[in-house]
């Protein structure tokens, strides 16, 4: 009996040295800003909600990682596209005069649709670049958010409380409580325990995406798809249409990413235009590297993991950091070290790439 | 090959697949013409020739990259941080290193950082081979990230600064002061501080290249014209005596007999309006008024329009001329066809024995030191720097200035950087106008030109990718 | 003519426990052509390897005996050594950059620099290599070389574009130009070559051999070899066969030393089956595939129910493009019907559905997913045509799990568990682990390819008897393998493909010389015999 005990323990070894370097790093952080918070006077229950909150809003732009990555596409640098379709099915929901649910609802589905048909087209130029989806797949989504700042400029909308007080064009934020859908999901059955903030409706939206996801990947199609992405010559003889999987992937991830903004803009009470998708996709992207994602191989526990994590070290980072800090470089310092994190996350990731890969 | 000469229609399609994006800038310019009355030559030359010389040096610094098979480097950004980094140093100590001296200074402490920049970032590249492009957009990212917590946290906090510097974040007495502020002036050089009543302040850093030694824009394009005139002849020369030592071998007669007349008639004109300006500002008048040049006899309008030119700064020209010649310079070194092998074939270049890795830091090095100078050259023309965020756009804007002048991620050649510099310009200075016509929204034209800098960066490495699978695939055929 | 420039002392080499050259002695005279001829696997790549110093030698533990050149003992470590000591080699895959001139790949990081003040200055500021090149001096140089090969392109033409044969000769002109070049390699040179170049390139090695520099020619034309080469050595599974003069010999006795008696070997079972009564399920007409390196040009065959038929030939020839382009990995065009049934082509899952199945000669790029299980890889070719395994539309683990360990039970896969990597397991497993998947689909028609590639002797033999059973249990067999004594031993007929054609269809009991001769893409074997 001893004997199983000290494999036991030689296991908790091996699992904790199996946890890849980026979870490592991050969750130190986590636990050190955490600690520090919390010597500061700041409750546990307030950090963690605080983390939570952020979770919510922002998981569905890291899953919609998974099934890209998993094609072999490489994280979905061009999440950008995604977003602009979910703005744009909240736009015109929006304008077409539904509020509250029916809000939610409808956009969502409008939002699935619009992501499936421009993941479509995506689909089909990441398989035009095979080889360099990663390269191309930034700008694509840049350019896509330009493009949008005109369509915003010049939507025939006239709703009054969507469109610039003066002039033409959409509003940089519509304020969602004119519509009743200001944090309607964290509403719905919202409740508090020990101080900490569940917004179950927000979460239940991610876990049954999550669980979606997860199924997905264990249906024939998804199988496919990810010996597509390990190996194309094998899936290709065993008669997966390669190129069809790639763009059923990207369509997933688009549309994934269209219902994650209206997540995004219900937890925040706000729909953000313009220039707010540019830069998205890179915190989405570490989020799943930090859950210990490779640019080959992620899963949905990546996205728990990671988008908790980081985004949670986000979350605390900016009212613990304000209050350590004197002289206000508190709150200014927040963002360079979330940019130089996650960009560096990012850096790993690819370092390890290329070492993995050819 | 008989019929080289014959345009057919799979030639015609190779053409505007191979030029799609110049021809899209050019129609998009002309279009701006058309669209809007705004746009004088006078003044739209004049924007050109400013941002051609404040951002020649950062376009040309992603050449020699590009040979050495890194692709486009998006992290010219670290270098410009270095840049900024020395500017910032340099301008917090104006009293001990003003004017163009400071000047100098920056480009001598920029030099170590940016190499010691370009080491690293090189290092990375070679940890994420085959992904270069995507880690040199990240990269860019990431120092940006460090750069903000060096300018904002540790100055201040670890390096002491000076309560109540201009250049420092402004705090109550009595506490630390911590960050650079947000933007600062570099400080207006000597000669334009005449008749401001600044005399007895110390010379700043601002336009301290550029004003050493300004020349009217029509002896400048004279001076540029014999030059390419004399360049042109000499090349011919060679092509003809020793084919084997150019890479340009068979240039058709008609080419250039028309790109030596283009040089003549650039001359010729320059002589033609400098005279008439000559005529008029001396002869026939004593207090010219320029806005009623149009009313005097005898002078052409574009002769009246040239003279309202900017005069053009010489020695910023010239060291832009410098980077292009060492480039191609570097061309013809071993370091250079070590970089065109590594560039072209890895895995031949490190059989044959060279050192693949090394090149190719090297190479990242000399961009990364290049792009700081650039930054520097950049910021002493605009006169103030936007400590945050000025860094930022530099990579994208240059890479597309070299992508819209039809260089690759392959290929790139100052000839490249040279028409991208004036075509990219031209856009960002007609999209405004655009903008307004289309979308009548003085906005629109911003997201226009955001469009078209991704735009032309997305289609430009989209085709050559494309271009490059269909090769490979076209290899894999039945025959 | 007698001078020895080269000798090989009792060279041997094994990785691991395989020993690929066992004690190969043999000289190489100054200014002669002495051919290198075997078949695959016969060790004729690792002993260029040995002689190259490649790092594959190096970091497996070096080689035993030893190299003398002029006497001399050798010490090649690396490809540099080798170049610094007078021997070149032209590879079959081409070392030139497309981009560059003529006379920029034959100086290939050998450039000349150019003597001038301003050079040594920028040497000493900057270092040696900003340095400016002769360009003038190097396309001097490259002509001398090109001159000396009677080809009169001009130096400064970019290699893209050139037909194959010049860019083979931009190969060896780059040889040519290392200073002091006495032994030259050309490695199957005229494979890619058509035959008025192929002439010419002869041509060119006569005469560099009569300016004295020697050349090993490494070819699996018998006709060549007896037209340019002085002597022939040839090796057999590691071992040298004979060195004879060529004047002394022919193509007959050369290909018999080739092939050697081992082909009639271990063949005890089934002597007398005959298939001409049994329909067709597989015919092949006029099969032109784009495999690189492996093209098919014009293959035409049939195969009937139950029969395993081979398909042998050297590699390179295109034997494997036939069984990857019916499957459609590779854009194929002709004729192929299965069961009667004619098969629209480039559609790999046209055929799997029509129950074909096919081991891929290539087990890690193309026969696993070497990151997931072994359940997962049985199972997967099978969930995906045929939706088993399924269970509302989600995988079934459990009926996974006791597939699975069926097979590893019936295939005797060695691994730890079902759950098991296949990356992890050895080569032979690996195998094993293809062929269960194959089997999962429950084909009628099974394509082999290679199936004892790189494993040991056990699995060999279980692979070998279970694709036997699986004939007689009805099923079609198209195996094709490099080791004509594998095929000989269970192949009902083989076909020999040589320059992506069927030379011919031989039954396994044939003679050694047919199948040394046809490999060689002689085709007339009778007339050859008689004459």
């Amino acid at each position: 009996m001893t004997e199983v005990v000290v494999e036991e323990r030689f296991s908790l070894i091996k699992a904790f040295k199996k946890i890849p370097f980026s979870t490592k790093a991050v969750g130190a952080l986590y636990l050190v800003i955490l600690i520090l918070g919390l010597v500061n006077g700041f409750s546990f229950s307030r950090l963690l909600s605080d983390s939570l909150h952020l979770f919510g809003v922002w998981a569905l732009f890291s899953l919609a990682n998974v099934p890209s990555i998993q094609a072999g596409t490489g994280p979905n640098f061009a999440l950008p596209i995604g977003i602009v379709n979910g703005l744009l099915a909240m736009v015109l929901v929006l304008a077409a005069g539904f509020t509250g649910m029916g809000f939610i609802v409808v956009a969502s589905l409008v939002a699935i649709i619009f992501g499936s048909a421009s993941g479509f087209l995506y689909g089909k130029l990441m398989n035009a670049v095979k080889g360099s989806e990663m390269a191309i797949a930034p700008y694509t989504g840049f350019a896509i958010t330009a493009v949008f700042g005109l369509v915003w400029l010049s939507i025939p909308i006239r709703h009054p409380n969507m469109i610039f007080f003066l002039g033409d064009g959409l509003r940089h934020q519509i304020p969602l409580d004119y519509f009743r859908a200001e944090f309607i999901l964290a509403n719905f059955l919202f409740f508090e325990i020990f101080g900490l903030e569940i917004r179950t409706g927000e979460l239940i939206v991610v876990v049954v995406a999550c669980v979606l996801m997860w199924l997905f990947f264990r249906s024939k199609m998804g199988l496919g798809i990810t010996a597509v992405g390990r190996n194309p010559k094998f899936a290709k003889a065993s008669g997966v249409n390669v190129d069809r999987s790639r763009v059923i992937a990207n369509m997933i991830s688009t549309a994934v990413a269209a219902l994650g903004v209206i997540v995004y803009a219900q937890g925040f009470g706000f729909i953000q235009l313009y220039d707010f998708p540019m830069l998205l996709a890179f915190p989405a992207v570490a989020c799943i590297v930090v859950g210990g994602a490779s640019g080959q191989k992620a899963n949905v526990r990546n996205v728990v993991i990671g988008t908790f994590l980081f985004q949670g070290l986000m979350a605390i980072a900016l009212p613990v950091f304000t209050r350590v800090l004197a002289g206000g470089a508190g709150a200014g310092i927040v963002g360079p070290i979330r940019m130089a994190i996650q960009n560096g996350i990012i850096l790993y990731a690819l370092s390890r790439m290329s070492k993995g890969g050819k | 090959m008989a019929n080289n000469n014959i345009w057919n229609g799979e030639k015609i399609r190779t053409f505007l697949l191979d030029n799609i994006v110049m021809l899209v800038f050019l129609g998009f310019v002309v279009l701006g013409f058309v669209v809007s009355d705004t746009f004088t030559p006078s003044s739209f030359t004049n924007d050109i020739l400013v941002r051609f010389f404040r951002n020649g040096v950062l376009v040309l610094a992603l050449i020699i990259p590009v040979m050495a098979g890194l692709g486009l480097n998006f992290g010219i950004v670290v270098g410009a941080i270095a840049g900024v980094l020395s500017i910032i140093f340099v301008r917090y100590n104006y009293t001990l290193f003003p004017g163009l001296g400071g000047l100098l200074l920056c480009f001598a402490i920029a030099t170590p950082i940016a190499i010691l920049f370009g080491y690293l970032t090189g290092k990375l590249y070679n940890k994420t081979k085959g992904q270069e492009m995507i880690a040199s957009l990240v990269v860019g990212f990431f120092a940006e990230g460090i750069y903000m917590i060096f300018i904002l946290f540790v100055v201040g906090a670890i390096i002491p600064v000076r309560w109540g510097h201009r250049m420092v974040n402004p705090v109550p007495e009595g506490v630390r002061p911590m960050g650079i502020r947000s933007s600062f002036e570099m400080g207006l050089p000597a000669e334009e501080m005449t008749g401001r009543g600044m005399q007895d302040a110390l010379p700043g850093m601002a336009r301290a290249l550029n004003n050493i030694w300004r020349m009217e824009f029509v002896y400048a394009l004279a001076a540029v014209s014999v030059v390419m005139f004399i360049f042109l002849v000499v090349r011919r020369i060679i092509m003809k005596k020793n084919p084997g030592l150019l890479t340009i071998r068979n240039e058709p007669l008609w080419a250039f007999i028309l790109k030596i007349a283009l040089c003549g008639a650039v001359v010729a004109f320059s002589i033609y309006s400098s005279a008439t300006i000559y005529y008029w500002y001396y002869i026939l008048a004593n207090t010219p008024d320029i806005n009623r040049l149009d009313l005097l006899p005898g002078i052409s309008n574009f002769a009246v329009e040239i003279s309202r030119i900017n005069n053009v700064p010489v020695v910023t020209g010239l060291v832009i001329a410098a980077v292009g010649l060492f480039t191609v310079y570097f061309t013809r070194t071993k370091l250079g066809q070590d970089c065109r092998s590594v560039g072209q074939n890895k895995h031949i270049a490190t059989v044959s024995g060279i050192d693949v890795d090394r090149t190719r830091i090297i190479a990242t090095i000399i961009s990364t030191v290049l792009a700081a100078w650039g930054m520097i050259i950049f910021l002493q023309d605009m006169g103030h720097v936007s400590t945050y965020t000025v860094h930022r756009n530099i990579g994208f804007f240059s890479v597309a200035a070299i992508l819209v002048g039809g260089a690759t991620a392959a290929k790139a050649s100052v000839k490249n950087a040279m028409i991208g510099l004036v075509l990219f310009h031209a856009m960002f200075i007609v999209s405004p106008a655009v903008g307004l016509f289309f979308f009548n929204d003085g906005n629109a034209g911003e997201y226009m030109r955001t469009f078209m800098v991704y735009g032309v960066i997305g289609v430009s490495l989209g085709l050559y990718v494309w271009k490059a699978n269909k090769a490979a695939k076209d290899k894999e055929r039945l025959r | 003519m007698s001078r020895n420039l080269l000798e090989f002392k009792s060279v041997s080499k094994s990785y691991l426990e395989n020993q690929v050259l066992k004690d190969v002695s043999f000289d190489i005279r100054a200014g002669e052509i002495h051919a290198l001829i075997g078949e695959n696997g016969a060790g004729k790549s690792t002993l260029m390897n040995i002689l190259f110093g490649m790092p594959v030698i190096h970091s497996t533990g070096g080689f035993e005996g030893s190299i003398e050149l002029e006497g001399q003992k050798l010490d090649i470590m690396s490809p540099f050594d080798a170049m610094a000591a007078g021997i070149g080699m032209v590879h079959q895959e081409f070392m030139l950059i497309p981009g560059f001139t003529i006379a920029e790949n034959i100086k290939l990081n050998r450039e000349i620099e150019k003597k001038s003040l301003l050079n040594t200055i920028t040497s000493r500021l900057f270092g040696k290599r900003m340095k400016t090149l002769d360009f003038k001096q190097m396309n001097k140089d490259a002509r001398a070389a090109l001159d000396k090969l009677e080809m009169n392109i001009e130096e400064f033409t970019l290699v893209q574009g050139l037909p194959i044969g010049y860019m083979q000769f931009v190969e060896i002109a780059r040889e040519i130009d290392k200073t002091g070049l006495k032994l030259l390699v050309l490695d199957e040179p005229t494979a890619v070559l058509t035959e008025s170049e192929a002439d010419s390139l002869l041509q060119a090695m006569k005469n560099l051999a009569a300016r004295g520099i020697s050349i090993v020619f490494i070819s699996h034309r018998l006709g060549e070899i007896t037209a340019v080469a002085d002597r022939v050595t040839i090796l057999r599974d590691g071992e040298l066969v004979i060195t004879k003069d060529v004047k002394d010999t022919n193509t007959l006795e050369i290909a018999e030393y080739m092939i050697g008696r081992k082909v009639s070997i271990e063949r005890e079972i089934c002597e007398t089956r005959k298939f001409t009564d049994a329909e067709i399920a597989l015919s092949v007409k006029d099969l032109h595939v784009a495999m690189p390196n492996e093209r098919v040009k014009g293959v035409e065959f049939e195969v009937r129910k139950g029969e395993i038929f081979g398909i042998g030939g050297l590699a390179g020839q295109g034997k494997l493009g036939i069984a990857n382009g019916i499957m459609g990995l590779y854009e194929t065009r002709g004729e192929v019907t299965i069961n009667g049934e004619p098969m629209p082509l480039n559609k790999t899952r046209k055929m799997l559905d029509a129950g074909v199945a096919f081991v891929s000669e290539d087990r890690k790029e193309v026969g696993l997913l070497i990151e997931d299980s072994i359940r997962h890889n049985i199972m997967f070719t099978s969930m995906n045509i045929h939706s088993e395994f399924l269970k509302a539309g989600l995988i079934d683990k459990k009926a996974i799990r006791e597939h699975a360990r069926k097979m590893i039970k019936d295939l005797d896969i060695r691994c730890t568990s079902e759950k098991q990597r296949t990356g992890r397991l050895s080569g032979g497993n690996q195998q094993k682990v293809c062929v269960a998947r194959a089997l999962t689909q429950k084909p009628n028609v099974l394509f082999v390819s290679e199936p004892t590639r790189g494993i040991d002797i056990g699995a060999k033999k279980l692979i070998l008897d279970l694709l036997m059973e699986l004939s007689s249990n009805g099923m079609t067999i198209i195996m094709t393998s490099s080791e004509l004594a594998e095929l000989c031993s269970i192949c009902d007929r083989i076909a020999i493909i040589c320059e992506g054609e069927v030379v011919g269809v031989l039954p396994p009991d044939a003679s050694p010389t047919k199948f040394g001769l046809m490999m060689s893409g002689i085709k007339d074997v009778e007339e050859e015999v008689q004459s």
